[in-house]
């Protein structure tokens, strides 16, 4: 029997640890798994390469997982956007590493991770900054330069719809990286709006096939990050009170 | 240029030049039927408005999306339906979705007609930059930039013919750090339209009012003036295109 169901995105996110490198499905909000990124903020695993093509805004999801210090360095294409808080404090400080990558390499990285392919040429990015320092190789009169493959240890994704052996389809542009995550990490966790019987799914619509899936968490009304930003929500909430208690706990108005 | 002109008119006349909606209007002239385009964030945004009627133009954007429509009315509004800019859209009749993975295949595989984007400068060989001054202290962001100049058979660029400052633009070689060498084919600005090409930078074509001395008062590069047989635009230059896949 296969089932690739679990319990809850805190038991989805148990085995990430320190070090490794995550893979975060969405563009901007649109396709953001923000609650599995809240369990790995609850979780606390450090030291970790996160792959994305932003960096989150506000202090919620991917914003809010940088902000707890969790993330060592992160590989993008654009690292500033609107309501981009934590990142840059944090980068001009030099508390975090940044890997800037053209997102069409970006995809083409983790593509090729996904498919076996270790590296590849390509004529983006030839006579610029971000091809210092990599081998160049000239093809039919043209220059290309060689690109490494992203791999992951996991990939936070956030599908449409799901059956249990872990098919997928996507709502819009929310599609973005999830499916080439799917493949590029060696566990892939997957929440999805909406868990489906076998069968359901027509197979000519499977967007991403279940080989590529490891664990399904149903998440039927996922909060959606720039409603938390608008209204000024951070994560975790109880980040002040914690903060209060751990005081108080220190100052002995409550035995610990 | 019938249209421009008639809008130049009802513009106050102190204005000089084509103003931002003026310039996206005449770099429309140039999209031509069934083309697929994608359109850089800001000013060359505005250039889907201005197509002329009669053109069916299928619009790209890089983060998942052929065949984008315009802005979503309160009840279409999806949070999962966006463009590259991270703005709600539409999706017209006839559009598709698809990952980014493939949605960057159709940028790098040279399937994409003409791009429209923005500089901070332009040399004279058509090296373009425009997504970073190189500053110490700034956050370095490139997004699709890159590869779109890499990818795309024709790379408009719609810009102001100076800096805010009024230094050029347009120079001999681009000082700030690259987004492409040789990827620019025609640039529309506030003053004029130039073309790139092997002999260099030929101006083809003069906003109203404007003069060729005007230009390249404002140019760091000398100019091929191109403006022969009444503006005839046609004939007189070769676009550069060498540096492309040809079809």
């Amino acid at each position: 029997m296969i089932d690739k169901r679990v319990a809850s995105c805190v038991s989805a996110v148990a085995d990430i640890k320190d070090g490794d490198t995550v893979m975060i499905g969405g563009f901007g909000e649109a396709g953001s798994p923000i609650e599995l990124i809240h369990a790995l903020i609850d979780q606390g695993a450090k030291n970790l390469t996160v792959i994305n093509n932003n960096t989150g805004s506000g202090r919620v999801g991917l914003a809010a997982l940088i902000e707890n210090g969790q993330v060592a360095k992160m590989i993008c294409s654009y690292p500033r956007t609107a309501n981009s808080l934590v990142f840059p404090e944090l980068y001009r400080s030099g508390k975090i590493e940044l890997e800037l990558v053209p997102q069409g390499t970006l995809a083409e990285r983790i593509r090729a991770g996904g498919a076996g392919i270790p590296a590849f040429f390509t004529k983006t990015s030839v006579g610029t900054p971000l091809a210092d320092g990599k081998e160049l190789r000239n093809f039919e009169g043209d220059d290309y330069v060689m690109e490494r493959s992203l791999k992951a240890d996991f990939a936070l994704i956030k599908a449409k719809q799901a059956d249990r052996y872990g098919n997928l389809t996507y709502n819009k542009t929310a599609r973005n990286f999830a499916p080439i995550m799917a493949m590029a990490a060696t566990r892939t966790l997957v929440q999805v709006n909406e868990m489906v019987e076998l069968g359901d799914l027509d197979p000519e619509n499977v967007i991403t096939p279940g080989i590529f899936v490891n664990a399904l968490i149903e998440v039927s009304q996922p909060q959606q990050e720039s409603q938390l930003v608008k209204d000024g929500i951070t994560y975790p909430e109880v980040k002040a009170s914690a903060t209060n208690s751990l005081e108080k706990i220190n100052s002995g108005a409550i035995q610990a | 240029m019938s249209q421009v002109a008639k809008n130049q008119k009802l513009e106050a006349t102190t204005q000089i030049g084509w103003n931002r909606e003026q310039m996206a209007q005449r770099c429309a002239q140039d999209i031509e039927d069934g083309s697929y385009v994608n359109l850089g964030i800001g000013i060359p945004e505005k250039v889907a408005q201005y197509v002329p009627d009669g053109r069916e133009v299928i619009y790209h954007t890089e983060n998942g999306l052929l065949g984008m429509g315009n802005s979503p009315s309160d009840e279409e509004l999806d949070a999962d339906l966006i463009n590259a800019g991270k703005k709600a859209v539409t999706a017209i009749p006839g559009a598709s979705y698809f990952h980014h993975g493939d949605s960057f295949a159709m940028i790098r595989g040279n399937h994409i007609d003409v791009c429209v984007l923005g500089a901070m400068q332009v040399s004279m060989k058509g090296d373009l930059a425009n997504w970073s001054t190189g500053a110490v202290d700034a956050i370095p962001a490139v997004g699709g930039a890159m590869d779109l100049v890499a990818g795309v058979k024709t790379i408009y660029i719609l810009t102001q013919h100076t800096t805010k400052t009024g230094a050029a633009k347009i120079l001999p070689e681009c000082t700030f750090p690259l987004t492409g060498q040789k990827v620019v084919n025609r640039i529309y600005s506030d003053l004029c339209v130039i073309d790139v090409t092997e002999n260099g930078l030929v101006l083809i074509e003069l906003a109203p009012g404007i003069s060729f001395d005007y230009v390249q008062e404002r140019t760091g590069v000398a100019l091929i003036n191109g403006l022969s047989k009444k503006n005839n635009i046609a004939d007189n230059h070769i676009v550069n295109t060498t540096h492309k896949a040809q079809q």
